[in-house]
């Protein structure tokens, strides 16, 4: 076991991946003599070269199309996009050309392309840098979607995603960075067909991913102190869900509460509701409650933001409630 | 023109030119018959184009295109019965049959597309060539586009890089003068296309694109200089689209006498009225041209009419690479 943070996770898993396979490259704005904005990147410049540590200018469509087509094009690239808020500019090349490029030749081309990026709210960078947009590539077939909210997965996803033959799109939870956390050495790469069982329990499910993880396993240490077992799953990958190990635990639990940090509507958290309600409605003993994001572009000031995402003792609240052992 | 071209040659490009246009013209009558369904974009007055330009580059250059990308494919070499079946939705299209008029690709003959999106195709195209540069290929990527893609973010994005990074790419602008129907002249505060490019130092040439010999020779001398290492190359080519945008197009934003000012331009006829001031094309050299071009666009329309349709059972099918191909090259 080493002993890392998430940021540390992240940058070690490149470096593995850059040092064995000469194919693999880094893109994006300001990874290069800059860093990384996260400081993922730090160091890495220096240690493979600008080639491989491609700074960008501000091009999204340009340079997340490029990783397009480097990638189909025999390279492994990396892209890295600051936040999910400039994927935004450059969605066209990711829905209507990563995606359907395998599709649409009748699979004579194929995307196998990573792009990373943070997502998320918490430090007060207000409504055009701290939105989670994660569902709204979980909707589009032809992509993988995956978030690592523990040290762990940060070291071994993108092993992963580097090693599936599609486009896979990573979310890193701004607040995760300076997480620290164990990391297994030596661990093969995550199965981005599986969640993870984060804390099992028998009483409720507390469904949740990326940023959302520490809250929510907070959340379940309180209600274990009111005598309330709650089971954990951490969804990791978003598209396809792993909708196996999601209903096992509502089946065993029979109850549900599912965390978010995107706006309630149309929201992974409704999308994962409706498949227990389409699939495990009769084995649940309560209402599938959800605990998304308020209604309104992100604030700046800090209490209005906080009042705005999932908050622990929301989550536990509802737990109690769906329990039914509230007061 | 004059004795610019050998015989052989000379009717070389001709029957392609020809079989593009009475290939567009085939789709055209099948597209009102109901056989070909979904948008239709026809090349018909820009045949010098991808006759020129095909020809100038290697089998082993990269060549990326539009929806209106019928004619690259023919002139790269893709077999006219693929590209029929494609449009028909047959399992032997060149896509087989998922892709339609607007996606046809060809991996075989590194012919990446048929992009529908407006200048979708130009990051891509500067993407296979950075993963060449960092290869160390000596390939050029050709990327095809129009004069409406010049107005897209893309486009501005795609030179930056292209030249910022030095990669071997050649960017051909078929301006048609029309982005659906509207003129470039009503689109665009600067209509000189070229000095855009040459804004990002993308050094950047003009050609007659009714001209296929002008075509080819002036493709010949970009794709040289951009395979020396030169970095990246933009060429505008002036042409014109006798046909409306697409079948759905009613045509009204243009007038007839333009349109027949443009014919008068033909690159059929000019290629032809030069061949014969040569006295190296004869009346019965076009009529055999005719005859040969029609039985391979008919034969190309049986491929199609024989084809199959893929099964239904089969509609997930490449969404994802199938695990039992799952590759790692």
């Amino acid at each position: 076991m080493a002993t890392m943070t998430y940021r540390e996770a992240i940058r070690e898993a490149h470096r593995e991946a850059l040092s064995s396979d000469p194919r693999v490259f880094l893109m994006g704005e300001d990874v290069g003599r800059y860093g990384g904005v996260f400081a993922v990147s730090l160091g890495m410049a220096e240690e493979f070269g600008e080639e491989r540590i491609r700074d960008t200018p501000l091009s999204e469509v340009g340079f997340v199309g490029a990783g397009v087509g480097a990638a189909s094009a025999g390279m492994r690239p990396i892209v890295e996009v600051m936040t999910v808020n400039f994927s935004l500019l450059a969605m066209d090349q990711i829905v209507n050309g990563a995606a359907t490029l395998r599709h649409m030749s009748g699979g004579q081309l194929s995307v196998p392309l990573v792009i990373r990026m943070a997502t998320g709210a918490g430090k007060q960078v207000a409504a055009q840098h701290s939105h989670s947009f994660e569902n709204w590539y979980a909707h589009v077939p032809g992509l993988r979607v995956a978030a690592p909210a523990t040290v762990h997965d940060a070291r071994f996803m993108l092993k992963a995603a580097l090693a599936d033959p599609d486009p896979v799109i990573l979310f890193e939870h701004v607040l995760l960075y300076n997480m620290s956390g164990e990391v297994e050495e030596l661990a093969g790469p995550v199965d981005l067909r599986r969640a993870a069982i984060r804390r099992a329990g028998d009483d409720v499910s507390l469904i949740t991913y990326g940023g959302s993880l520490p809250k929510v396993l907070e959340a379940a240490e309180h209600l274990a102190s009111g005598g309330i077992d709650a089971e954990v799953v951490d969804l990791r990958a978003l598209r396809p869900l792993d909708l196996e190990t999601i209903l096992s635990s509502v089946r065993k639990t029979h109850r549900a509460v599912v965390v978010d940090e995107g706006w309630h509507t149309g929201s992974l958290a409704g999308e994962i509701s409706a498949r227990i309600a389409e699939d495990a409605l009769y084995d649940l003993d309560a209402p599938v409650e959800r605990i998304c994001s308020a209604e309104a572009p992100v604030p700046y000031p800090h209490h209005l933001e906080q009042a705005a995402l999932p908050k622990v003792d929301e989550i536990a609240a509802a737990a109690k409630r769906r329990v039914g052992s509230d007061g | 023109m004059s004795g610019a071209v050998s015989r052989e040659r000379g009717l070389e490009l001709l029957r392609e030119m020809m079989l593009i246009r009475r290939f567009e013209e085939r789709c055209a009558e099948l597209y009102s018959a109901g056989f070909i369904r979904g948008f239709l974009h026809l090349y018909v007055g820009e045949e010098a184009i991808a006759t020129g330009a095909m020809r100038a580059l290697s089998p082993e250059d990269n060549v990326i295109s539009t929806y209106r990308e019928h004619g690259h494919a023919i002139a790269r070499g893709v077999p006219p019965g693929e590209v029929m079946a494609e449009m028909y939705g047959k399992v032997e299209g060149s896509s087989g049959g998922r892709g339609g008029s607007m996606h046809i690709f060809d991996a075989s003959r590194r012919f990446y597309g048929g992009h529908a999106i407006v200048a979708g195709g130009l990051p891509v195209a500067v993407g296979m060539a950075l993963a060449d540069a960092l290869q160390n290929e000596n390939r050029v990527t050709a990327c095809f586009f129009g004069d409406g893609a010049v107005a897209e973010g893309a486009f501005h994005e795609s030179m930056n890089l292209a030249a910022l990074w030095n990669l071997p790419v050649l960017f051909l602008c078929e301006n048609n003068f029309y982005a659906m129907g509207t003129h470039l002249s009503r689109a665009q505060a600067e209509t000189n296309l070229a000095r855009k490019a040459a804004s990002y130092r993308v050094p950047a040439d003009k050609v007659d694109g009714m001209d296929v010999l002008a075509v080819e020779a002036a493709v010949r001398r970009e794709v040289q200089a951009v395979r020396d290492g030169g970095g990246p190359r933009f060429l505008e080519c002036e042409t014109y689209r006798y046909r409306a945008h697409s079948m759905y197009d009613p045509d009204r934003y243009r007038s007839k006498q333009e349109i027949e000012g443009w014919r008068r331009r033909d690159p059929i006829a000019t290629l032809k009225g030069a061949l014969r001031a040569d006295h190296i094309l004869y009346e019965e050299d076009v009529s055999a041209l005719e005859a040969s071009v029609e039985d391979e666009v008919e034969g190309a329309v049986r491929v199609a009419e024989e084809g199959s349709l893929e099964p239904v059972e089969d509609l997930l099918k490449n969404v994802y690479t199938p695990r039992e191909i799952r590759w790692r090259r």
